[in-house]
């Protein structure tokens, strides 16, 4: 049986496309799936540092799309997890120097070896955007609780839908728990609310994200930190169970005062 | 130190419900939008299925989305010469 494609994608950039691609890959790899990453943010390669892969990197997306490198060869094997590999993207091409034609033959076949193909979108909703999405059977949006990337999140949503890409399922990151309880920051029922579209998981503003990237490490894959547990969470939904939304934070005297005298909702969380 | 937790409790100046509120009339916005093509062959397809009941002047129709708050209303000015084919034989 094919595996899944699942696209990973924003419309914003800058909202952690590449790092929630990164980490669901890995945390899949890590129970026993055989999963494939594919960065399709061609001229932009980002994936291989994230994932502490770019030292290497022999062949690109684009060399075996053009038919000068084989997939085989062009791929790369995680060091850490058996199943995990990476494509990377070309970094001196243009994004036009794939269709989305080639990459739906491209999609299809890595989904004849793999369990999982997760497809780092490029930012934007041009020929990038359309190359990610072309060889895709599912998709996953992510945002921030900011105006701008819900509202990306909100138009990437419809352009979806007209690419029969039609149920997304939503990340929101970069949650600050202590900002929502101030009111300071959309909750994750304010963004559900707005975009309608099913919850995936949420992932929180976290430290040990940008520690674990600055080493190449998902972080995921790296202990017990708040944001390796979201992922974990989203990995286990993702594989088709029911997990529930754990609390994002311990509730602090402020948050249960306030609860108390019956003021702001509890937050869901990760 | 009491005005802090006036505010803190009614939440007023809470900058999430500024945040929600620009990004519902954004997106109201958003979601009605049409590309101009779209509006184009709107246009043709309305003027295609109101000629068969009236003879209309083809340079004057003017369809477009108007926006007031978050509410948006589809206007079209169609200049009518009389009736026409079906409607007419129909009288
Ligand atoms: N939950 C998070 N907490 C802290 N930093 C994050 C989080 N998610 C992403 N980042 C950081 O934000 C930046 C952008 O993330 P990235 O995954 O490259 O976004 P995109 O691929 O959408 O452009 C990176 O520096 C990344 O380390
Ligand atoms: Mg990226």
């Amino acid at each position: 049986m094919a595996g899944r494609v699942i696209v990973v994608t924003s419309g914003k950039g800058g909202v952690g496309k590449t790092t929630t691609t990164a980490n669901l890959g890995a945390g899949l790899a890590s129970l026993g799936r055989r999963v494939c990453l594919v960065d399709a943010d061609i001229g932009l390669r980002n994936l291989d540092v994230v994932m502490g892969l770019e030292n290497r990197i022999v062949y690109d997306l684009v060399e075996v799309v053009e038919g000068h490198a084989r997939l085989r060869n062009a791929l790369i094997k995680d060091k850490r997890l058996d199943g995990l590999f990476l494509l990377p993207a070309a970094q001196t091409r243009e994004k036009d120097a794939v269709t989305p034609e080639q990459m739906k033959a491209l999609c299809a076949q890595l989904a004849e070896e793999f369990d999982y193909v997760l497809v780092d979108s490029p930012a934007g909703i041009e020929h990038g955007f359309r190359n990610a999405i072309a060889g895709a059977t599912e998709a996953i949006i992510v945002t921030t609780p900011e105006v701008a990337a819900v509202r990306d999140a909100d138009r990437i949503t419809g352009l979806l839908e007209a690419h029969e890409l039609s149920n997304p399922r939503l990340i929101i990151n970069r949650i600050r728990p202590q900002m929502v309880r101030r009111g300071d920051m959309l909750d994750i029922d304010d963004v559900i609310e707005i975009l309608a579209i099913d919850l995936l998981g949420i992932v929180p503003d976290d430290e040990s994200i940008i520690v674990a990237t600055n080493k190449g490490e998902p972080v995921v894959l790296g202990g017990n930190t708040r944001a390796a547990q979201a992922y974990r969470n989203i990995v286990r939904r993702i594989e088709g169970e029911e997990v529930p939304f754990m609390q994002l934070e311990e509730e602090g005297w402020l948050s249960r005062l306030r609860s108390l005298v019956g003021f702001g909702r509890k937050q869901r969380g990760a | 130190m009491l005005d802090f937790f006036m505010r803190l409790f009614r939440g007023e100046d809470q900058s999430k419900h500024v945040a929600k509120e620009r990004l519902r009339l954004v997106l109201v916005q958003d979601r009605t939008s049409l590309s101009p093509q779209a509006l184009d062959a709107l246009k043709e397809d309305l003027i295609a299925v109101i000629s068969k009941y009236l003879e209309i002047d083809e340079t004057g129709p003017d369809v477009v989305l108007e926006r007031d708050g978050d509410s948006i209303a589809l206007v079209a000015t169609i200049p009518v010469k009389r009736a026409a084919g079906v409607a007419r034989a129909g009288r």
